[in-house]
């Protein structure tokens, strides 16, 4: 019992990290770009946030907890929009092919992020592992009252706020997308944006705003990562490379479709964290379970494709570039 | 009605264009080039506050410097050309194989798994079968999303992804069974005393036979491309699927002909990493470089001879920014974020090759 507790509360911290990063990229997607640079921009929104919240606890004696997180999420937001804005920019208004901008965002955003997170003490004259205690206990800080119920507070409680934030924004995201006008007009420039474009509605801006509120959002997913899941510090291991890859692939897995982000992302954590908690694999085996995430995604990715219902496509222009000369 | 006038014409108007010389084409990327150096100098400037010249001159020295460091920029060369070579046909046919990093390591495992199991044999057909095999492992490996792309039309830039992360989980499995010594979970040099299936050295140059396969690839892809009834077929799928289907292509064919091929290549390029390079096998064997060769395929529009020169100065900045991040005392990921800016440069300056832009008359006349 105490395992599969465990092993669901490990999903969870994990599934956050990347259900974040898949909205930004669902955001992104529906206005028809595929953006490859989420890895990147998680990298760009985990290092501002931990760069921005260094220099504010170092610079006062003592730091508030609200303050710090409010300019970590702030930090990540712009740094992550910018990035974003990079790839819009290239790929909207020079017309730059969408998957090599995306990766080389990737590229980009991988070597910022390492750079500055693996010399940000050499920079500011310290030589001790970096460290932002305020702010990571404030992300991973819990209500008390409720994380103590049992095993329910175990299990539903027990999180720092941006578990429930996330929830949140997959939400907010789905009834934006669905139920708002503007969320139609955003479908509808990724569907057809010859249509949409006939129909009055600015391509352009739709596309711009899109991808950098999606790059912002998956953002969030690299701040969770850096000052909750590993704690306020950074770690040049690659892995959030990793998360975002696995990010894209639950966009597949929840067929374009934020609301499924939710159950998605949980289920990749418990499919990545399985084999720490099956009896009796060796090392070797362990291996072939960490494959399960990008298997079952592939499986996903050709059930898809195999019974070509509508709902379940991606958008219809996903991946094509709009000019509207292009006749 | 003035204003309607007005209105109706915008500031700029962009334009397509297919006009531009030679020369300056070459130029419009010279001067993106320098400009993403001035840019990346602000920001080397402002982060180590060393003159951005002696900065470049550090860099210069640390990709040329001395004889050792031109081999390792040639090395990281040849094997950046390799995967673009194959992925080129791939990407003119529109597919796009994002899964060259897969197909790489894939091929790294068959070759590494050779040079363990296969030691008894002679030199010749050991290296006949690590190649052999390494090429069909590859081509399967490509294989499996051009089938289902060819049968369901299933999107390929996402299978191709996700078949990189199954091949980085089978690598990790792999090594994990080879591991040597016990407990290290690294595979270690295979082979150490006895080099059995090394790539052998040519006058004393370790990579020189490397090299020379590299480039007789990229001669043979550049024909393969230009002038066979192949590479015809490649560039008509590309350009329209229903063209090619009027004009009584079987594009299923040749959907599967050329995934075939091109992940052939990049397994084939995993054989040069383990057995030509490194003579071992872990997660960082392709490095990145399945997608950094992919920005490499796209930039030289297909031109393999072109691959050669943008793979050559991402080498040279990749081991000039390594070399820069040890003398500053900073880290060398400073080389990907360079070579991040500088592609960016790269990207944007495409759009000035293939368009223009038209600037509004400043005057028109009434009654015109």
């Amino acid at each position: 019992m105490d395992s599969i507790i465990s092993l669901i509360r490990a999903a969870v911290s994990f599934g956050t990290v990347i259900m974040f990063g898949s909205i930004g990229e669902i955001i992104t997607e529906k206005s028809g770009n595929l953006n490859l640079g989420v890895p990147g921009i998680m990298y760009l929104g985990g290092i501002a946030s931990l760069s921005g919240v260094y220099v504010y606890e170092n610079a006062t004696e003592n730091p508030s907890s609200l303050v710090c997180v409010v300019i970590a999420l702030l930090c990540a937001f712009i740094a992550s929009a910018l990035g974003g804005l990079i790839y819009a920019f290239l790929t909207i208004t020079l017309r730059a092919n969408q998957n090599v901008t995306g990766l080389t965002l990737t590229i980009f955003g991988s070597g910022v992020a390492n750079f500055f997170g693996g010399s940000l003490n050499t920079l500011a004259g310290k030589f001790e592992q970096i460290a932002v205690p305020v702010t990571s206990a404030a992300f991973r800080a819990v209500f008390a009252p409720l994380a103590n119920l049992g095993i329910v507070g175990q299990l539903v409680f027990s999180y720092g706020f941006m578990v429930y934030l996330a929830v949140i924004v997959a939400i907010a995201t789905h009834f934006f997308l669905n139920h708002t006008r503007k969320g139609l007009n955003l479908r509808a420039v990724g569907e057809s944006p010859a249509t949409a474009d006939a129909a009055g509605i600015n391509v352009t801006k739709n596309k711009y705003l899109a991808i950098c509120i999606g790059a912002g959002i998956s953002g969030f997913g690299g701040t969770y990562y850096v000052m909750d899941y590993i704690k306020g510090t950074w770690a040049n291991d690659g892995s959030i490379e990793t998360l975002g890859w696995l990010a894209v692939a639950l966009v597949i897995f929840t067929t374009w479709k934020s609301k499924n982000a939710i159950g998605g992302a949980y289920l990749f954590g418990i499919l990545y964290w399985m084999y720490n908690y099956v009896p009796g694999l060796t090392r070797s085996s362990m291996e072939i379970f960490k494959m399960l995430p990008y298997v079952v995604t592939l499986v996903v990715l050709i059930i898809v494709s195999l019974k070509n219902s509508k709902e379940k496509q991606p958008p219809a222009s996903l991946g094509q570039a709009y000019f509207r000369e292009d006749r | 009605m003035k204003n309607r006038n007005n209105l109706s014409e915008p500031f700029v108007r962009i334009a397509k264009r297919d006009d531009m010389s030679f020369g300056k084409r070459v130029l419009v990327r010279l001067v993106a080039i320098l400009l993403s150096l001035a840019v990346s100098a602000v920001i080397i400037f402002a982060i180590t506050k060393y003159n951005p010249v002696t900065v470049y001159v550090t860099m210069f020295q640390g990709a040329l410097g001395t004889r050792t460091r031109v081999w390792s920029t040639l090395k990281e060369m040849f094997l950046l050309t390799c995967i673009a070579v194959g992925l080129a046909p791939a990407f003119k046919m529109r597919f796009w194989n994002i899964g060259a990093e897969g197909q790489v390591l894939v091929g790294g495992i068959v070759s590494a798994g050779c040079m363990i199991y296969l030691t008894g044999l002679p030199s010749v057909a050991l290296f006949t079968i690590m190649i052999i095999s390494s090429v069909l492992i590859g081509a399967i490996w490509g294989l499996i999303p051009a089938l289902f792309k060819a049968k369901w039309n299933t999107n390929e830039t996402l299978f191709t992804l996700m078949m990189n992360y199954v091949a980085i989980q089978f690598t990790s499995f792999v090594v994990s069974k080879w591991e040597n010594p016990y407990g290290s979970n690294t595979v270690g040099i295979i082979n150490q005393n006895t080099r059995i299936g090394w790539l052998p050295a040519l006058f004393k140059q370790q990579y020189l036979l490397d090299l020379l396969m590299v480039i007789g690839l990229v001669i043979f892809m550049y024909i393969y491309l230009t002038k066979s009834k192949h590479g015809y077929e490649i560039a008509v799928v590309g350009e329209s699927e229903n063209t090619a289907r009027y004009a009584g292509i079987n594009v299923k064919k040749v959907f599967i002909r050329t995934m075939l091929i091109s992940g052939g290549i990049c397994g084939f390029a995993g054989f040069l990493a383990v057995s030509g390079v490194s003579h071992t096998i872990s997660t960082s064997t392709a490095g990145g470089r399945g997608f950094t060769a992919i920005i490499v395929a796209w930039l030289a529009k297909f031109n393999t001879f072109t691959m050669i020169l943008i793979s050559l100065l991402l080498a040279f900045l990749d081991n000039g920014a390594t070399e820069i991040a040890s003398k500053c005392k900073l880290n060398d990921y400073a080389s990907d974020m360079i070579i991040g800016v500088i592609l960016f440069f790269i990207l944007g300056s495409e759009f000035f090759i293939n368009y223009k832009l038209i600037f509004r008359e400043k005057t028109a006349k009434e009654g015109k």
